[in-house]
């Protein structure tokens, strides 16, 4: 086979590879470049249950920020957990926050 | 008694002085690969055959593979009357598991062993003792580039394997079975991290690619220059690589996804 040949279909594949990692990041991983702005909030809690990190925050259902950090606190026994939420909602200063279960696989 | 003992012992030590060969091969093909990157064809010649060759293999399986995932899992989705799940669970265990793990496997026996045999058979017909009395470096300039063409590779066939899968499973899933199109999509956009997930899987597909071409150009240099020589390395490049993949793949498992799901 002639070199030009295998250059081509060398390239091909190395082409379909890339749009397989883009369809793997884009479409399957949902990646977006965000740009918004967040602000963090930490809430004490004294129980957790399963809380994870990344965990949705929600507001009347929608999303508007996420879990980015849940450590435990010495002094005063409570689970302390940091989230990020989106700086383009705004909350008044007596909001609380509660932990739901969202379902079976939620 | 003595015997038996004396013979462990001389297998146990040729195993050892067998790893620090190998150990030792690695890092003089990294230190000569300069030939392989700077006469970039050398190496695109070789991805043609390790990559290209394997690509009908990678795609089909991966196809099939997802549509079995697919029916699967509706299977037992369904039952708990959460099969709109079913996107999390094709793409979860395509991008972490078995994208990397099976094209890993498919990429030792398809590239892998002809690798281990090219070479080999090389060896065997003192093309490689040729080459050295031509003051030509065989391993800068038939094992370097056949060791960097399956590294860069195997990502990329990973990449595909996955993509086909869930592709397979879209295709069961919704097409077939009738699973809604956007919930599909959607759950499993919000559940796949890109970082966490996709991420970790193209470094384990990486490691997998290091670790395949690294056993199948070793073994084909180090075979015993005859017939039965050569076949014997292909059988144990096959099987040396296929272990070895299911192991890096779970010491590697353990590190990228216990740390944060634990707490």
């Amino acid at each position: 086979m002639k070199r030009s040949t295998i250059d081509i279909w060398v390239g091909v594949f190395v082409a379909a590879g890339f749009v397989g990692l883009l369809f793997l990041a884009l479409r399957v991983g949902n990646l977006t470049f965000s740009t918004s702005q967040t602000y963090q909030v930490q809430a004490k809690f004294a129980n957790i249950g399963g809380l994870k990190k990344r965990a949705a925050i929600k507001s009347a259902g929608v999303v508007v920020g996420r879990v980015s950090d849940i450590h435990f606190d010495n002094e005063s026994y409570e689970a302390i957990v940091t989230f990020n939420l989106d700086s383009q909602f705004k909350f008044p200063r007596d909001t609380s926050a509660k932990i739901l279960t969202s379902g079976l696989l939620g | 008694m003595a015997e038996l003992f004396g013979r462990l012992g001389t297998m146990v030590t040729r195993r050892v002085w067998q790893l620090g060969y190998a150990a030792r091969f690695f890092a003089y093909v990294l230190m000569h690969s300069g030939t392989a990157l700077r006469r970039f064809g050398l190496t695109i010649r070789e991805m043609y055959f390790a990559g290209v060759m394997s690509l009908v293999i990678i795609l089909v399986s991966g196809l099939f593979v997802g549509m079995v995932l697919g029916l699967q899992g509706y299977e037992t989705l369904q039952r708990y009357g959460s099969s709109e799940a079913l996107g999390i669970l094709v793409a979860l265990s395509l991008v972490r598991e078995l994208g990397p793990v099976v094209s890993g496997l498919l990429f030792a026996s398809r590239a892998g062993s002809a690798i281990t045999a090219e070479i080999g058979l090389m060896k065997a017909t003192e093309q490689l003792a040729a080459m050295e009395m031509m003051a030509v470096d065989p391993i800068a300039r038939v094992v370097a580039p056949r060791f960097w063409a399956g590294v860069l590779s195997m990502p990329l066939l990973a990449a595909l394997f996955s993509a086909m899968g869930i592709f397979g499973g879209y295709l069961v899933g919704v097409q077939l079975i009738g699973v809604d199109e956007g919930a599909f999509w959607s759950q499993m956009q919000a559940s796949v991290d890109w970082r966490q997930d996709v991420l970790n899987g193209v470094i384990k597909s990486i490691v997998f690619g290091i670790a395949v071409t690294w056993i199948a150009v070793f073994e084909g240099y180090d075979a015993t220059p005859t017939a039965e020589g050569v076949s014997g390395a292909t059988t144990r490049t096959v099987v040396t690589s296929s272990l070895a993949i299911l192991a890096l793949d779970f010491v590697l498992t353990a590190l990228m996804f216990t740390g944060g799901n634990a707490r």
